[in-house]
């Protein structure tokens, strides 16, 4: 599968990308195993219990980070394409924006920040324009889920602005007997 | 027929107005959202998902049916009108299709996509309704060891033996694996991989997995590829109609893909991809036309996207005959059920016949529906399909991040969004497949329990998983589905195996 170009320039250095991964699943295998062992049996009688799968799947990822390691020495990883990773952070750092604010500012602001930083990753957008149909998509969204299929989503003041509207647009329709909830 | 019957009764839970309108909402945002670029079935039932939590379970399920269906209609058009090798249950739609698009002949492409997935999808759904009471009856004869020895199966096939690698299918499916077991183990009570974080200890939410890797992950790879590969849309110019050539060119197609997609789906395989594959490489033998293949033969989208809706079908036979997803889509189904309580198997069929045959139902209803919603509303479809990338994928991740605070409102379920988002990426930027992983999380934890109930029946015998036949034959089945492709891969046949990878679905 690797043409003999790539062989030949690469052949004296294994693919460093594959030695990162092999080291990962590695150290997840050593993580597995060592939270396997701070458990205890499943009872008196019982040959297999809670750690006996874990120390399994922990064997198991460390043959593998072998078997990832014999791949890197034979360079059999597929060839990467060049990564830009300005468009990853904006989204990154847009749904580490989300996480931030949500608790603080409702559903909709938060959500608003969120769609602006991914749309601006995503290609050359007036970011002031993407914050506020950003805000208005998910408040709309926050209206229809919250509201009528009743999802808890966090609200913040836009929400509890757009409940008041919604309670005065309403009101008139709400007076009679056994009416709307 | 007792089956007749059933399939009657549910027919009229499905007919009932209600549920019909769930079912039209549902095939409505399935194709809606299936047709979006880069969103397959798998990410679409993901996405969607949270519609339905408030639903009642049939309603909820119904309304999934026709998500499941509408997503697979829509990721067709999606690959004719634009060539998106993403998508990869349509990847062989795309050959054919775009070209046909891109030679005017755009309409009858669709057209021959959407009737013969309706011709694959209601004799299929028939199929699933006549199959699945026979498996169940065989089913009710399986103990945990053949359960245990069915799973290894569906590991080592949806991991290892398609794919152009088994390590790395092989690696993802253990990543699966190892996030199974956070939680707190059912049977002891204890802990496992939660590090004292309270949020770890209900374990990793399968959805919040699915809408990562396939959302989040798909949307920050295509970011990273910046500007390359540029995408156009092919406006469907001319007739929306088939000419009689094209009928008769297409209705054997139609049933071959059937006949070759259900069986595939149907067995503990996986994928819906691989039926598509093998129905392509038999339509361009068959074909009196072999020199149109490559330049937009209409057997070639015909064939493969019946095999395609066809496998689709086939896949609830294990999901819901067995409880065991062969695919992404079928573990985000089997989450649906979960939600409600309900573990899919040969139970199911007798403590709630109402809800299996109801849904089985509902999949023809929203069969019907789609044929009749698909066509006339291509041009709505079409718009959808233009939406400038910036917006789309603003929208996308809008919803992802709806889904998973709708499903569990904490700051720590969207941080592990967008660390298994992270994962998604890395995974799909060195090939692994990420289908493996999401089956891996589901099934894991099953596997582990119906082997430590053999064990348990055995005191601790490992030999009791070979001494009872049923098992025993899965077992040396699984085992023959990781070394055969081994061989083929070490004698230079590899290439076969990684033509029919299944990697997104």
């Amino acid at each position: 599968m690797i043409e003999p170009m790539a062989q030949a320039n690469k052949q004296r250095r294994p693919d460093r990308a594959a030695l990162v991964i092999a080291a990962g699943l590695l150290a997840l295998a050593l993580l597995v195993a060592w939270d396997a062992s701070r458990l205890g049996a499943g009872g008196a009688y019982a040959r297999i219990g809670p750690q006996t799968i874990p120390y399994l799947i922990a064997v198991c990822l460390a043959g593998l980070s072998a078997w990832t390691v014999v791949a890197a020495y034979r360079h059999s990883f597929p060839e990467r394409e060049p990564q830009e990773f300005a468009p990853v952070l904006w989204i990154v750092g847009g749904l580490v924006a989300q996480m931030a604010l949500i608790k603080f500012t409702g559903f909709s602001i938060a959500t608003g920040v969120l769609f602006a930083m991914t749309a601006r990753g995503m290609g050359r957008v007036s970011l002031p324009l993407a914050l506020l149909s950003g805000i208005l998509i998910s408040a709309f969204v926050w209206f229809v889920f919250a509201r009528l299929l009743q999802l808890t989503l966090p609200a913040g003041p836009l929400e509890h602005l757009m409940l008041e509207g919604a309670d005065i647009i309403t009101a008139p329709f709400r007076s009679a007997p056994g009416g709307a909830a | 027929m007792e089956t007749f019957a059933l399939l009657l009764q549910g027919l009229a839970v499905a007919a009932q107005p209600i549920n019909l309108l769930y079912a039209l909402v549902g095939v409505t945002l399935g194709t809606a959202v299936g047709v979006l670029p880069g969103i397959g079935p798998a990410t679409t039932v993901a996405l969607l998902l949270p519609v339905t939590y408030k639903l009642d379970p049939a309603g909820s399920l119904i309304m999934f049916a026709g998500i499941y269906y509408g997503g697979m209609y829509g990721g067709s058009t999606t690959s004719i009108l634009l060539n998106t090798p993403g998508e990869s249950a349509s990847i062989v739609t795309a050959l054919e299709g775009n070209k046909m698009a891109k030679a005017g002949r755009g309409g009858p492409a669709l057209a021959t996509a959407a009737i013969g997935s309706f011709v694959a999808g209601l004799i299929a759904t028939i199929a699933l309704a006549f199959l699945a009471p026979w498996v169940v009856k065989f089913a009710l004869a399986f103990g945990p060891r053949e359960y245990f020895a069915l799973m290894v199966l569906a590991f080592v096939t949806v991991s290892a033996a398609f794919g152009d690698s088994a390590l790395r299918g092989l690696t993802s499916l253990f990543i699966g694996l190892t996030l199974g077991i956070i939680g707190i183990d059912l049977q002891t009570g204890q802990a496992r991989m939660s590090f004292g974080i309270p949020d770890l200890l209900d374990g990793v939410e399968v959805t919040t997995l699915a809408v990562a890797m396939f959302a989040i992950g798909e949307t920050l790879f295509v970011a990273a590829q910046g500007k390359r590969a540029p995408e156009t849309v092919e406006p469907v110019r001319g007739s929306l109609w088939m000419s009689a050539t094209d009928w008769a060119r297409s209705w054997k197609p139609w049933l071959r893909g059937t006949a070759i997609g259900f069986p595939i789906g149907a067995m503990p395989a996986g994928g819906a991809e691989i039926g598509t594959f093998f129905s392509y490489a038999v339509e361009k033998k068959l074909s009196r036309h072999p020199e149109e293949f490559g330049n937009g033969a209409i057997e070639g989208v015909a064939g493969p996207e019946a095999a395609n809706n066809a496998s689709a079908a086939g896949t609830l036979v294990p999901l819901l005959t067995l409880g065991l997803p062969t695919s992404a889509t079928a573990a985000i189904m089997l989450a649906g059920f979960q939600q409600y309580g309900l573990q899919p198997g040969p139970l199911l069929f007798t403590s709630n016949p109402q809800l299996v045959w109801g849904l089985i139902a509902s999949l023809l209803i929203a069969n019907l529906m789609l044929i009749v919603l698909n066509l006339p509303l291509i041009g709505l479809w079409v718009k959808l399909l233009t939406i400038p990338k910036p917006w789309l994928y603003a929208g996308i991740l809008l919803f992802a991040t709806l889904g998973t605070i709708g499903a569990n409102p904490s700051v720590f379920e969207l941080g592990m969004l967008l660390v298994f988002g992270l994962l998604g990426y890395g995974l799909r930027l060195f090939h692994f497949p990420i289908a493996p992983v999401v089956v891996g999380l589901i099934l894991g934890p099953m596997a582990e329990q119906q082997l430590r109930r053999a064990l348990a029946i055995s005191q601790g015998d490992v030999m009791v998983l070979f001494t009872s036949p049923i098992s025993a034959t899965l077992l040396i089945a699984a085992a023959l589905a990781l070394i055969v492709p081994a061989i083929l891969r070490a004698r230079g046949k590899g290439q076969v195996l990684a033509e029919v990878a299944a990697d997104g679905d």
